[in-house]
């Protein structure tokens, strides 16, 4: 989604009353950048938390704009060039939702490779939705191999499914393929489930010195671990035969 | 019978005090920013106190359906650290606009130097700036005098009186607080400052209207229930069910729903739930 086409479907869904705030905060901070210290922390109460647009997908971790997080990135957007000025301290002194609404639109502010860093310092958080917005479209444009590999391992350790890494197939990996297939051996040897989406990758690149050991387990002495790896090796299986 | 926690560190208290709480009716809290027991030597920890009332606080009382608020300030006690009080003040703005933050606070004095003085009137300038009522302590030492002193001090800022709340009131305090138009909070401690049957005698004669109560649950001897207890006093003493759920529930709602940013209900989200990857079942799952 472009900048225009995020401030037209906000656009589409704030009351006029909210609107009249926006219009207000945009001015505000065109004329003196410092207002945005104001305004981009109030933006939730005065704009709403809905989100922007129904999205299909049911599933809460795949990242979706929502109001208040369209309307944050509005602001800084509004900042042109400045923003760098402005963009380490908001996301230093920010809560929750507005560090979140900072990394997840850096892709739609002209600051170069400057916001690396934020996303750098997002990934090293736990919260789930904070990591999702790291593997959106800046991150993966931007991450290094190693930070990108280890961003999807940390997606699929707290939850975040997949499906929310932007670009997945073009960055994906054979060392990445052997990272998930290791992170999928230590599950089946605890007698654990593979989360399901972690299969697309591994089977592209095969790595077979893992994926050699999950079939090992099938012969463990207990019985946890060799049902994990049948259901493991089942689940790859139904992959292959997909694509 | 529904409870409105005003004023309760809970920084300082365990997750078992939210379930106790949460299952003696209270449901929704406040918690003041004050200090910790022993002088912060830095920015930084002003910085991670205030996220931590704004994030996890917020998250652990919302386990057990509690909805937590906090007030944000500089306290009178640190306002005499020259850098600090410079730091903290500048960055306060920004806190000040966040969701949640109900008022300014805590505020006021401690032992009432030109220092506290400086940081009392510039808290109160940006109260004004930024539309939030005003939480103000008032010192443990000479207290009638620091009070008196407070409210000259909030006359002069222009606040208006019903947007602001004096706190750690007693009997000597009382008559000059409510005839000065602002709201009146009284600490209840297991064996200082306040009991709840001494507050019984004060609603007796000074009436229900713009009183309030709360436990301080801090990080000394105190009692996160005290507000049920207060209100069971109340009634065995003869109170009417509706005078009660004036002191603990309409009167702290009229006054920080001021802010425009109390939120009373609160989502509780699916179990197993985290803040920041950190749940409070430490890390272990349920099976």
């Amino acid at each position: 989604m472009t900048l225009e086409e995020l401030r037209a479907a906000l656009d589409a869904r704030l009351v006029p009353e909210a609107r009249r705030w926006l219009a207000e905060s945009l001015a505000a901070v065109r004329r003196d950048p410092s207002q945005i210290r104001l305004r981009f922390p109030a933006a939730g109460r005065h704009l709403g938390r809905g989100a922007v647009v129904n999205h299909a997908s049911s599933d809460e971790q795949v990242p979706r704009w929502t109001m208040d997080q369209a309307g944050r990135v509005l602001l800084l957007a509004e900042l042109g060039d400045r923003v760098v000025d402005e963009l380490d301290e908001l996301y230093r002194y920010g809560d929750a939702d507005e560090q979140r609404a900072i990394v997840a639109g850096l892709h739609l502010l002209p600051i170069g490779g400057r916001g690396l860093p934020l996303v750098v310092e997002a990934l090293r958080s736990n919260d789930a939705r904070l990591v999702a917005a790291t593997v959106g479209p800046y991150g993966s444009a931007r991450l290094p191999d190693h930070l990108f590999r280890h961003a999807v391992l940390k997606c699929v350790f707290v939850g975040v499914p997949l499906a929310a890494v932007h670009g997945l197939d073009r960055r994906a990996d054979s060392e990445l393929a052997r990272m998930l297939a290791g992170y999928a051996l230590e599950r089946v040897a605890a007698g654990r489930d593979v989360p399901a989406d972690v299969w697309a990758v591994v089977h592209r690149f095969d790595p077979w010195e893992e994926l050699a050991a999950i079939k090992a387990e099938m012969k463990a002495p207990r019985a946890a671990p060799r049902a994990a790896a049948r259901r493991a090796l089942a689940a790859l299986a139904a992959e292959r035969r997909r694509s | 019978m529904r409870i409105f926690e005003p004023h309760a560190h809970m920084t300082s208290r365990t997750t078992d005090d939210y379930e106790t709480m949460a299952a003696a009716g209270v449901t929704v809290i406040v918690e003041p920013a004050f200090w910790l027991g022993q002088p912060r030597t830095s920015l930084g920890s002003f910085v991670d106190y205030f996220n931590s009332l704004l994030g996890w606080e917020r998250f652990r009382a919302s386990q057990f359906g509690v909805a937590h608020h906090c007030t944000l300030a500089l306290n009178p006690k640190e306002a005499n650290d020259d850098g600090l009080r410079r730091e903290v003040l500048a960055v306060l703005p920004r806190y000040l606009a966040k969701d949640r933050v109900v008022a300014v606070g805590e505020v006021g004095y401690d032992s009432m130097t030109p220092e506290e003085d400086e940081a009392f009137a510039a808290q109160l300038a940006l109260a004004l700036e930024h539309d939030l009522p005003v939480l103000v302590h008032t010192p443990h030492r000479d207290k009638l005098a620091g009070t008196r002193r407070s409210l000259d001090v909030i006359r002069e800022s222009g606040l208006p009186p019903e947007r602001v709340l004096i706190d750690h009131n007693n009997e000597l305090t009382v008559r000059e607080v409510k005839e000065s138009g602002c709201w009146l909070a009284f600490s209840i401690y297991p064996d200082t400052k306040m009991d709840e049957d001494r507050f019984v005698r004060i609603v007796d004669e000074y009436g229900t209207e713009r009183m309030l109560v709360n436990s301080a649950a801090d990080w000394g001897r105190s009692d996160p229930l005290k507000v049920v207890k207060t209100a069971a006093a109340m009634m065995e003493a003869g109170r009417s069910e509706d005078e009660v759920d004036q002191v603990v529930w309409r009167n702290p709602v009229e006054f920080f729903a001021q802010s425009g940013r109390l939120e009373l209900d609160v989502e509780r989200p699916a179990a197993p739930a985290t803040f920041a990857g950190n749940s409070i079942l430490r890390g272990e799952r349920p099976a």
